[in-house]
């Protein structure tokens, strides 16, 4: 294993903040034994970088977990351990060397002081250890949140995107100059469900729920942008029964089959065709149904290659779907199938708890 | 210049403001033709033979530019090519590609000082051809060549989709597996594909734009939009006299024809 040049820079970080803790640790030692200040300096940086080096080592024999960089479960308590004792023994056979004295000769006349640098030297590993991995956890954390708050800002961003789609708004915005030159009322009027329309789909996300009627009126604006540029080509239906107006559902619940009923199925359809959204209520259910006369769902499956808005269809659905689990769980679902009968087509069928 | 023109765009305010608004950039040119799909395009043009076709790229049925490749592939000839000036509101890659290939292109709402350079372009277009009194194919169908080779138009696409080993066709109750190493050639038939092999034919039920990405480009080759054949099934190719590529092939006796797009293919090394 390769460290990138990232890995390199963090590593030697470690060495150096390993060696300001190892001169306190000397600068401690020397105060209250009063002088052999030098000694004191060797005898810790030798301690603590043999001690460091060797956990640095070890993590490269053992396969380490890339998220914390230390290996998983007893493997990373057995390198500390290991580490903190090659390292003692090490640091201290290296000041030995400086000195000329043998430490561990202190085993026979006076074994306290011997253990109580052995204690000392594992309070300061422990110390230094904790230090590092609250670090990496903080670090991991709020890598994390970054994370999370890129996703659901791509998300939005998604959404958003296949909602205002530059195909689909500057045709409209092409109809809309072309209509001022011909009849400025109706441009008016389109102009009006334009403003709508963006509307809505800019500050719908925002809201946990709205009115079945709100998404009617939705859908409304925007069937009503697409017949002007179909013009007879399109027939729309909307069957909304009064006493589900009010009806709590969550934004863009209807809108994006809509969208797919008329992108993938009735624009690619050559001649007429006709949408139906419709409403009703079935026992302790209701049933939004969103069907049309058009390409038909084989000729639009999204796995097609030659499908070119395939990746925003899927999307859509899938957003769909996504709302209706998180708002309902398993007591809503959304079905897109043929609409199995002469006219051809396909249905989208949303169920909802009433 | 007087001109003739075909305006093929299936929004119908749209079509009437381009129609419109040619009539101010260019008086002299005269609409004889509007289809609202891209078979309706194919047909039309063919028909009338304009000087220039506005294809809008995104229509019901055929596309703009699977319309441009029939009519560039069945238009006669004796008469010249046809100057194809697509029509879009906002295909990002399709630009790009018509940027590379030099081919003309409108973008809609349409804009008048664009629409007056595009008129220029086509009209300085079409008084060569004319003065040169023959038909210009040769630099037509090379932006041509250029268009369809782009990644922008379907490279990308092919590329991405994993290749076909066996071709699994149903006929009755039975689902015959035919190895693609052993089809001749394959036929485009409607919705369907025609795969034939030296000894059998099935079909099946995928359209040839949704199988050709499957294939590999060096084995098969496309000699025309309805055709593409295994390249080692093919014997020779013949020219007549008019030019009109024809090929004879190994382990099937009928004759396929190349269509003007392809025919570059089929040169001596």
């Amino acid at each position: 294993m390769n460290p990138a040049p990232g890995a390199l820079w963090r590593v030697l970080r470690h060495g150096v903040i390993i060696a300001g803790f190892s001169l306190m640790v000397a600068l401690g030692l020397g105060l209250a034994r009063g002088g052999e200040w030098l000694l004191q300096i060797v005898y810790a940086e030798a301690i603590g970088m043999s001690i460091w080096l060797s956990m640095e080592l070890g993590r490269y024999l053992f396969r380490v977990d890339p998220e914390t960089g230390w290996p998983s479960g007893w493997r990373s308590g057995a390198l500390q351990v290991s580490a903190v004792v090659l390292g003692y023994v090490l640091g201290t056979a290296i000041g030995d060397l400086y000195c000329g004295c043998s430490s561990f000769d202190l085993w026979r006349h006076s074994p306290r002081s011997l253990a109580s640098y052995l204690v000392l030297c594992i309070a300061v590993s422990l110390s230094i250890s904790y230090f590092f991995l609250s670090r990496s956890k903080d670090q991991r954390r709020q890598r994390e949140i970054a994370t999370a708050q890129r996703d659901a800002a791509e998300a939005r961003l998604k959404l958003l995107e296949s909602q205002l789609e530059p195909h689909m708004l500057f045709n409209t915005l092409a109809n809309l100059r072309a209509l001022i030159g011909v009849d400025s009322v109706r441009a008016q009027a389109m102009l009006d469900q334009l403003i709508a329309f963006l509307r809505a789909t800019l500050g719908a996300s925002r809201v946990p729920f709205h009115a079945l009627e709100a998404e009617f009126a939705r859908v409304a604006d925007y069937l009503a942008l697409m017949q002007v540029r179909m013009g007879a080509r399109l027939e729309t239906r909307l069957e909304l029964p009064p006493e589900l107006a009010s009806l709590p559902v969550p934004p863009f619940v209807l809108q994006p089959l809509v969208e797919n009923a008329i992108k993938h199925g009735l624009e690619p359809h050559v001649g007429r065709g006709r949408i139906e959204v419709r409403a009703a209520r079935d026992g302790d259910r209701v049933r939004l149904t969103v069907r049309d006369t058009g390409a038909g769902v084989v000729a639009r499956d999204p796995n097609a290659p030659s499908e070119p808005d395939a990746a925003s269809s899927r999307f859509g659905l899938a957003q769909v779907r996504t709302r209706l689990a998180a708002v309902y769980g398993a007591a809503a679902s959304l079905e897109l199938a043929p609409a199995g009968d002469a006219e051809g087509g396909s249905r989208a069928v949303v169920t909802l708890p009433a | 210049m007087d001109a003739t023109a075909l305006i093929a765009e299936d929004e119908p305010l749209l079509a009437a403001e381009l129609e419109q608004a040619l009539k101010v950039a260019w008086p002299e040119l005269r609409v004889v033709a509007r289809a609202e799909h891209g078979a309706a395009a194919v047909e039309l043009a063919l028909r009338t033979r304009p000087d220039v076709l506005f294809l809008d790229i995104r229509m019901p049925g055929l596309s703009g530019f699977e319309a441009a490749q029939a009519i560039a592939e069945d238009w006669p000839d004796d008469a010249g090519a046809p100057l194809i000036v697509f029509v879009t509101a906002y295909d990002q890659h399709a630009l790009q590609a018509f940027e590379h290939a030099a081919v003309d292109y409108v973008l809609k709402p349409v804009d008048a000082a664009r629409l007056a350079r595009t008129v220029a372009r086509l009209k300085t277009l079409l008084g060569e051809r004319r003065g040169a009194n023959g038909p210009s194919w040769e630099a037509a169908l090379a932006r041509w060549r250029e268009l369809l080779a782009s990644d922008a138009l379907g490279g990308v696409q092919r590329a991405a989709t994993p290749r076909l080993d066996v071709i699994q066709a149903a006929s009755g109750n039975a689902i015959h597996l035919v190895p693609v190493r052993e089809v001749v050639y394959f036929e485009a038939a409607d919705k369907y594909v025609r795969v034939l092999t030296a000894d059998a034919e099935h079909l099946i039920r995928l359209s040839l734009r949704e199988l050709l990405p499957q294939l590999d480009p060096q084995r098969f080759w496309q000699i025309h939009r309805g055709t593409v054949v295994r390249s080692d099934a093919i014997a020779r190719a013949e020219r007549d006299e008019a030019g009109k590529v024809t090929l004879v092939l190994r382990g099937r006796p009928e004759r396929l024809v190349v269509s003007r797009l392809h025919a570059h293919r089929f040169k001596p090394m």
